[in-house]
């Protein structure tokens, strides 16, 4: 498995508010034996997360997913009850809102709940598995790492996120969005470049979280197109070769024939970036006939769009779950460059002729990528 | 602003472009209220609606003033009052004397805690000319019971009369009770002004509540810790048509199930409020009281269309219930309101039997409607344009929605644009599009195709006129016939059954 399959999901008309383009996602059925939930955290969105003996980190975590495979069906009154263990549910009627999180961290990204359960906390799986990217640093002490690089690694390694409602635009373009019936996907584009893709397995789930989207971190290009970027054009349709239309029935099919052109426009111009890229998978959880992964981008450097992200797939690889974060040009080059480097076995030299450079470029341009503190300050 | 598809040689193109001002003033007057909108925040409605009164005001004064006798909705009329005597110098004596008339008719059909309103801000913008106070007293002397209002609005009312100077002589006489009762209050034991006598008792009271207004006795109900639905039900005998139906369900729910049901009679309501009210109420009630509010609906519609009833022949619509027409949280539900009632209305206009609604989401029943799901407006009118049981094209095409067709977006403008060219070149359909919201970055209501007449709506009743209005819009009736269609309106409103000397357009 390399690439991502969303078979089963059609694109349909997009809608558009400012530099904003939404373009909602349907599914004919649901996928069956898979649903998530939300738990929403208190403490405006400040969340400790225990990765490991000892080592923790301090994170936005404005709330979490439960992906439930118990395959009880919707959100009940029971499931309602012990999701709500540690947050908010807003399926279940009777179940309480706004339980005190004990302050205690979120131990793992991925944890098993009671039953047949399992909470993650999502683009944190993602970001994390961009920011570990050879977080130990050179594996071969050649004379040219500083001691802090053998030593610690990459180690401290820090990148920047924005938060969705700080991208202009983007909360008023989700506020009024019009969901569509068996809607269970969105592919959000910021002046026309896709920012983020979201599936859930449900349309009642996708309702219940299209609002968290605004919650969710946005890379530095998004926040920047949305702040600079123009509107773009909503792209009416045009009903072409009107002189051959004689009855009501020909003016039918040629507006079914409008609608069908989106769809594959959609297909093949807009999301082929993100479907086309062979992405380097990484299991985090199974759950009986689904997996929960997630990916990197192979970090190609053609100008297009690189994303990383985490999605659940089905036994047939098709995704019932997924969310991405489209990575900055710098953010890019930064994991092209610890590629190119470990697959060097961390010998400039080599890494250099690699990247078709001189070993003084390469050395500029780590240093420019901010990796400065890898490398002794004679180099 | 479309430019007309048929230009005739008579008319110059400035005749054109102010005959497309003054509709497109007429549709924001109709619609705009300055209130939040689903896409657009109440600051600019408010930006967007007061550079378009200033623009009409200073362009086609006379055809500002006119627009007080067509169906504009009261927040623009009271600006339009207020420009009107704010600006009163820039006006001739005859544009005042027109103006003068239309001022103090359409104040006599606001609500007057409008009315009141208007006055305080006249007073804080400094308007006092001789003018202006004669209007003023004018109204306030076409009051039924100034002692009431000194109750209900006092405050209102205190500011009126301080404003106009109103003399309020002390001794005896009606006002002169009104007078001590706001400017010196607590002097006299007693008032022989029944209401006013009431409120004073109110004070210790509990008795006296019965015989004030609703609003006044609310204040005094929570001062003496009355029960909320004790307090109700002793009410209800002296609360407005529109009170009555606001606290309906609070009254409701403390009824006992077998008591005698002390309900409104929805059949008296104005039909739009009824829309509203029908969809404030959950499924279950709704399907619960379905012959009772259906029944409602029908009849407020009936009522509504008057002599119009049966006379539209056959009659299509397209209703949207888009997730857009929930509207804001100031304009609860409204566009979806306006195209309930519509669907009734239309109902009603239709010859019998000849009608079809059809909603955007597919739903089959009117009463179960929510605002919810995407606006495929383009394969709905496909759908509408479809020939009835009996064969034949639909006579009229209506559409009610919000203009924002996005699945996918402008199918519905190019549909129509392509049937009017090639299927219906004679125009044996007329397609109207009416719109309940007002779109601030456009100045206008949002136009579906060049081609299609729309117009502004605000309450369904009006759909009559507001389609006579529209026809104009379509492009092929020149502005001399939309002058004289204003005269006309102008000269039905001021009362004078003679056209001259009312004239609008130099």
């Amino acid at each position: 498995m390399n690439r991502l399959e969303l078979t089963g999901l059609t694109a349909r008309p997009s809608q558009v508010w400012g530099g904003v383009r939404l373009v909602p996602l349907v599914r004919e059925a649901p996928v069956e034996g898979l649903r998530l939930h939300r738990e929403v955290y208190e403490g405006l969105g400040a969340g400790i997360v225990e990765l490991g003996p000892r080592t923790r980190y301090v994170s936005y975590v404005p709330h979490g997913l439960v992906a439930d495979w118990s395959g009880e069906g919707g959100p009940g009154p029971e499931t309602g009850r012990k999701s709500a263990a540690y947050g908010t549910q807003f399926g279940g009627g009777g179940a309480p809102r706004g339980i005190q999180l004990p302050p205690v961290p979120h131990h793992r990204q991925a944890k098993r709940r009671p039953g047949d359960r399992l909470r993650f906390l999502p683009l944190h799986l993602a970001l994390e598995g961009y920011l570990s990217l050879h977080f130990g640093g050179p594996s071969t002490a050649w004379e040219e790492w500083s001691r802090t690089a053998l030593r610690d690694g990459l180690s401290p390694r820090a990148e920047d996120a924005y938060l969705g409602r700080s991208v202009r635009g983007l909360g008023d373009a989700l506020r009024i969005f019009e969901i569509h019936p068996g809607q269970c996907g969105v592919m959000v584009y910021v002046c026309d470049a896709l920012a983020a893709a979201f599936v859930v397995p449900h349309p009642d789930d996708y309702r219940l979280l299209h609002a968290s989207l605004v919650e969710d971190l946005y890379g530095e290009l998004v926040h920047q197109h949305a702040l600079y970027g123009a509107p773009v054009p909503e792209n009416p349709v045009r009903i072409g070769g009107e002189e051959h239309i004689r009855d009501l029935g020909e003016l039918r099919a040629a507006a079914r024939v409008q609608e069908r052109a989106w769809e594959e426009a959609h297909d093949t111009l807009f999301s082929r970036e993100l479907l086309d890229t062979p992405y380097a998978f990484d299991k985090v959880y199974r759950m009986k006939s689904f997996t929960l992964w997630r990916f990197l981008p192979p970090f190609v450097r053609d100008g297009g769009g690189q994303h990383i992200g985490e999605t659940i797939t089905d036994h047939k690889g098709q995704v019932a779950y997924l969310k991405t974060f489209r990575l900055s040009d710098p953010q890019i080059r930064r994991g092209h460059l610890l590629r190119t480097l470990s697959g060097a076995g961390w010998e400039l030299d080599r890494a250099a002729v690699a990247l078709g450079s001189s070993r003084e470029e390469l050395v500029r341009r780590m240093r420019a990528a901010g990796f400065s503190a890898l490398l002794k300050g004679s180099v | 602003m479309n430019a007309p598809e048929t230009v005739r040689a008579s008319d110059t193109f400035a005749d054109l472009v102010a005959a497309e001002d003054v509709l497109l003033f007429v549709n924001a007057a109709i619609t705009a209220t300055g209130q939040r909108e689903f896409r657009s925040a109440a600051a600019d409605q408010q930006l967007s609606l007061d550079f378009l009164h200033t623009y009409v005001r200073v362009n086609y004064r006379r055809v500002y003033a006119a627009s007080l006798a067509l169906d504009i909705n009261h927040h623009n009329a009271a600006l339009i009052v207020r420009r009107l005597l704010e600006t009163a110098g820039e006006a001739s004596p005859g544009e005042r004397r027109t103006e003068g008339r239309l001022i103090a008719a359409r104040l006599a059909l606001l609500p007057p805690p409008r009315v009141y309103r208007l006055f305080g801000e006249l007073r804080r913008a400094g308007v006092n000319n001789r003018r202006t106070r004669a209007i003023v007293r004018e109204w306030l002397a076409a009051r039924p019971d100034l002692g009431h209002d000194a109750v209900k609005y006092r405050a209102g009312l205190k500011r009126a009369a301080r404003h106009i100077h109103l003399p309020c002589p002390e001794g005896s006489g009606p006002l002169s009770e009104v007078g001590e009762f706001l400017f010196r209050p607590g002097r006299l034991p007693r008032y022989e002004h029944g209401m006013l006598d009431a409120w004073r008792r109110a004070h210790y009271e509990q008795g006296a509540l019965a015989e004030l207004p609703f609003t006044v006795a609310e204040g005094f109900a929570a001062k003496h810790g009355m029960k909320r639905e004790v307090f109700l039900k002793r009410a209800a005998p002296r609360m407005t048509r529109l009170e009555r139906l606001r606290t309906q369900e609070m009254r409701a729910a403390v009824r006992r199930p077998n008591a005698p049901s002390a309900e409104v009679d929805l059949t008296v309501m104005p039909l739009t409020r009824l829309a509203l009210y029908v969809l404030s109420l959950g499924f279950e009630q709704r399907a619960e009281r379905r012959a009772e509010l259906s029944g409602a609906l029908r009849a407020a519609a009936r009522r509504a269309t008057g002599a119009h009833a049966g006379s539209w022949g056959r009659v299509h619509a397209v209703l949207d219930d888009s997730f857009s027409s929930s509207g804001s949280g100031q304009k609860r539900r409204r566009p979806l309101a306006v195209a309930l009632a519509c669907h009734h209305l239309l109902e009603a206009l239709a010859a019998p039997g000849a009608y079809r609604g059809l909603w955007t989401s597919g739903a089959g029943d009117a009463l179960l409607v929510r605002p919810w799901g995407p606006t495929p407006l383009g394969m709905r009118v496909l759908d509408a344009l479809e020939p009835g049981p009996d064969g034949a094209a639909p006579d009229r095409l209506v559409i009610v929605s919000d203009g924002w067709d996005n699945a996918p977006a402008g199918l519905a403008g190019e549909v129509l644009r392509v049937w009017r060219r090639r299927l219906d070149p004679e125009r044996r359909t007329a397609v109207v599009h009416v719109n309940p919201v007002y779109d601030a970055e456009g100045f206008d209501v949002r136009r579906l195709a060049a081609g299609v007449a729309t117009a502004g709506i605000r309450d369904a009743e009006d759909l009559p006129a507001l389609v006579e209005i529209a026809r104009f819009a379509e492009g092929r009736t020149g502005p001399a016939e939309l002058y004289a269609y204003l005269d006309r309106r102008v000269a039905r409103f001021t009362g004078e059954g003679e056209r001259e000397g009312v004239g609008v357009v130099a």
